[in-house]
């Protein structure tokens, strides 16, 4: 098979997290255990919680479950 | 990337709606066996109800409605195509099921006499059971889960069923989608409650995640069924629903339709006189987009504030709350505009419409010690309700199935196959990157299948999955998450042929839009009273067949038979003529 070349495309994503309300660096992760889709992630380097897939169905656990208020779910833009 | 082994009584696939009741259902039979709820996702929000659901949308509640009208209902809405003894079965059971949730702590609506609240939606009975608070009926599940003591497996992705020499079922494979561990779950009985076939067709948003269904339900339990020689049916009846556009969500008729909302033309007039979703009701609904008068509406502008404050309280806080956020991002305001609606991609979801693995009245397939409920067991126009009872009827059998039968024994080199397919994207060095191939899939799935189906444009449909199966050689996972999404594609593109296939089989036109087919415009039910059935042959093929229907135990009278054939709203002239 001859070499497949990968393009990276980006991407703007609904998901955000409020580094300053985030206390995954405490060692919560309910935003990640509750995503459907598995879509996000702690970033180890920062203690935050963030989107790390662009696979988001909008659903919204992860904003009413977050202890914090720290997750906002938006439209996708592809959908807005 | 380890193999571990497990070896359970009961294995429960998939924890949204019909499988932790299932799961708790077997335990509560007998405590004695050990039950596992394998999710691809985490229980506590996974499948259709993550958010939780509005309303029942076919209670069965003495007073209101007999099993029997029921019964009869959701024949005629599904065009006479069911095996009534399962609808019957379903229909039996619903008041307790009802009963038994409210017990549980799942709020339904009531009025000032503490009676259930059933509101009128149906063409002809009475069956919607409002739950404006039912935002928390995930964790009344998990409560129950806990307290029966059944084990769960959180982010295991069930890939293939395990079959013994003798066809009946030995367990099922899954990888974890976090570390691409295998896994090998021998079990005595298994449980298929993976939700509907929801990420099919293409969101016309071009979004592969904007589907109506919870897009982790990819079609992964028709996929496995099919390749454990399970038989499938109604397939040809695809589930097209009518949503708010672009947001790919439901406008909910039937949240609003007891308040006095509906569905309207660009005009602002009524054209369809039932709001509940049939083929019949999609195929006007699909005519009046197409025409001058479209798109279509659903219209709240009339109503009082205070309705309009019910309505935005339910609607914004269950099921999809999100929608709240999408009008105001758009100037959408209930009171001011009516919201724009549009007609889905298609799927596969027996709680909607009818395609499913073939079930009896007991939830069991036909595979010997396989059962099967929810979205993806054929029992039509199940919905949530219908998935409860089913898991209810299939944690109970498949307890039973234990009782007679010890493990089958296991297929070393099964096993060794399907490791080897699991972990092929991850171990490629380098292939085609899934969501690419996914997005051409259910393109091509939307040029191709999308009705009114065209014979030939089928035809070469089923000629560009072949070609894709050749691309899933081709996968390439950069870790496990996208392993997950690799092997969503393998179940999709099952899914696809599938649904190409049954279309063919059936030469005439059924269930309004779900299967119109231009080249076969009439319903012939001199050749197609019957369900087809679709399966894996012993040449490993994917072979068509009829399976006649059951002689009714609820007879249909001939006036009653066409009620679902006369949805449009006839004009001031036709209503002079007649």
């Amino acid at each position: 098979m001859q070499t497949i070349p990968i393009a990276l495309n980006p991407t703007a994503v609904p998901v955000t997290v409020d580094a300053d309300k985030c206390i995954a660096h405490k060692g919560c992760t309910v935003c990640v255990d509750v995503c459907p889709l598995d879509v996000l992630a702690i970033d180890l380097s920062k203690g935050t919680a963030y989107m790390k897939f662009d696979e988001c169905w909008y659903c919204m656990p992860c904003e009413k479950d977050c202890p914090t208020g720290a997750v906002h779910v938006e439209i996708p833009y592809l959908l807005r | 990337m380890n193999t571990i082994e497990h070896e359970v009584d009961v294995l429960v696939i998939g924890g949204g709606t019909a499988g932790p009741m299932a799961a708790v259902k077997a335990k509560q039979a007998n405590p004695a066996l050990r039950v596992l709820l394998l999710e691809k996702a985490n229980v506590k929000r996974s499948g259709a109800i993550s958010m939780g659901m509005d309303g029942l949308n076919n209670a069965v509640i003495p007073g209101h409605a007999t099993p029997e009208q029921y019964v009869r209902e959701i024949t005629i809405a599904n065009d006479g195509i069911v095996n009534q003894k399962t609808v019957m079965a379903y229909a039996r059971n619903s008041f307790a099921m009802i009963e038994e949730l409210d017990r549980w702590g799942v709020k339904f609506e009531k009025d000032e006499t503490g009676d259930y609240a059933v509101k009128k939606v149906h063409h002809m009975g009475s069956y919607v059971l409002p739950m404006p608070e039912g935002h928390d009926i995930k964790k009344v599940l998990y409560r129950q889960l806990k307290r029966t003591r059944v084990e769960i497996t959180n982010r295991l992705v069930a890939t293939r069923l395990l079959t013994g020499d003798d066809g009946r079922i030995a367990g099922a494979m899954a990888f974890d989608c976090r570390t691409a561990d295998f896994h090998l779950i021998r079990a005595k009985s298994v449980v298929l409650a993976c939700g509907a076939a929801g990420r099919l067709g293409l969101p016309a948003s071009g979004y592969l995640f904007g589907t109506y269904e919870n897009p982790t339900n990819a079609g992964d339990g028709y996929s496995m069924a099919y390749h454990a020689g399970a038989e499938l049916s109604g397939i040809e009846c695809f589930q097209i629903n009518p949503l708010i556009k672009d947001y790919n969500g439901p406008a909910c008729a039937y949240v609003t339709g007891p308040f006095g909302g509906h569905t309207t033309n660009a005009e602002g007039q009524r054209f369809i006189e039932c709001d509940y979703w049939s083929g019949q009701m999609m195929w006007e609904f699909y005519q009046e987009l197409q025409s001058g008068r479209g798109p279509v509406f659903l219209k709240l502008d009339h109503l009082a504030e205070e309705t309009i404050q019910s309505i935005e309280t339910i609607l914004h806080t269950n099921e999809r709350p999100s929608r709240g956020r999408f009008h105001a991002g758009r100037g959408t305001d209930y009171r001011e505009r009516m919201v724009e609606m549009h007609i889905s991609e298609i799927g596969l979801c027996s709680g909607h419409s009818a395609s499913g693995v073939w079930v009896d009245e007991h939830a069991r397939t036909t595979v010997p010690g396989l059962h099967s409920a929810g979205d993806m067991a054929c029992v039509p126009h199940n919905y949530m309700l219908g998935a409860f009872v089913y898991g209810r009827l299939a944690g109970e059998s498949s307890a039973e199935y234990c009782q007679a039968h010890d493990f089958a024994p296991v297929d070393a080199g099964q096993v060794e196959a399907e490791r080897r397919r699991v972990w092929a994207p991850l171990l490629r060095e380098q292939g085609l990157p899934p969501n690419q191939v996914e997005y051409k899939l259910r393109r091509m799935v939307n040029d191709h299948l999308q009705p009114p189906k065209v014979t030939r444009k089928m035809e070469i449909g089923l000629e560009r999955f072949d070609g894709i199966r050749d691309d899933l050689e081709q996968l390439k996972a950069r870790d496990p998450h996208e392993l997950m999404r690799a092997l969503e594609v393998h179940a999709i593109r099952d899914c696809a042929e599938m649904a190409a296939r049954a279309s063919l089989f059936r030469t005439e036109s059924r269930w309004g839009l779900y299967h119109a087919r231009v080249d076969y415009p009439e319903r012939n039910d001199a050749e197609w009273l019957c369900h087809a059935q679709l399966k894996k042959d012993e040449q490993g093929r994917m072979a068509s067949f009829k399976r006649a229907i059951e002689p009714y135990i609820v007879p249909i009278d001939e006036r009653e038979r066409h009620a679902y054939r006369q949805l449009r709203v006839a004009l001031p002239a036709e209503l002079a003529l007649a």
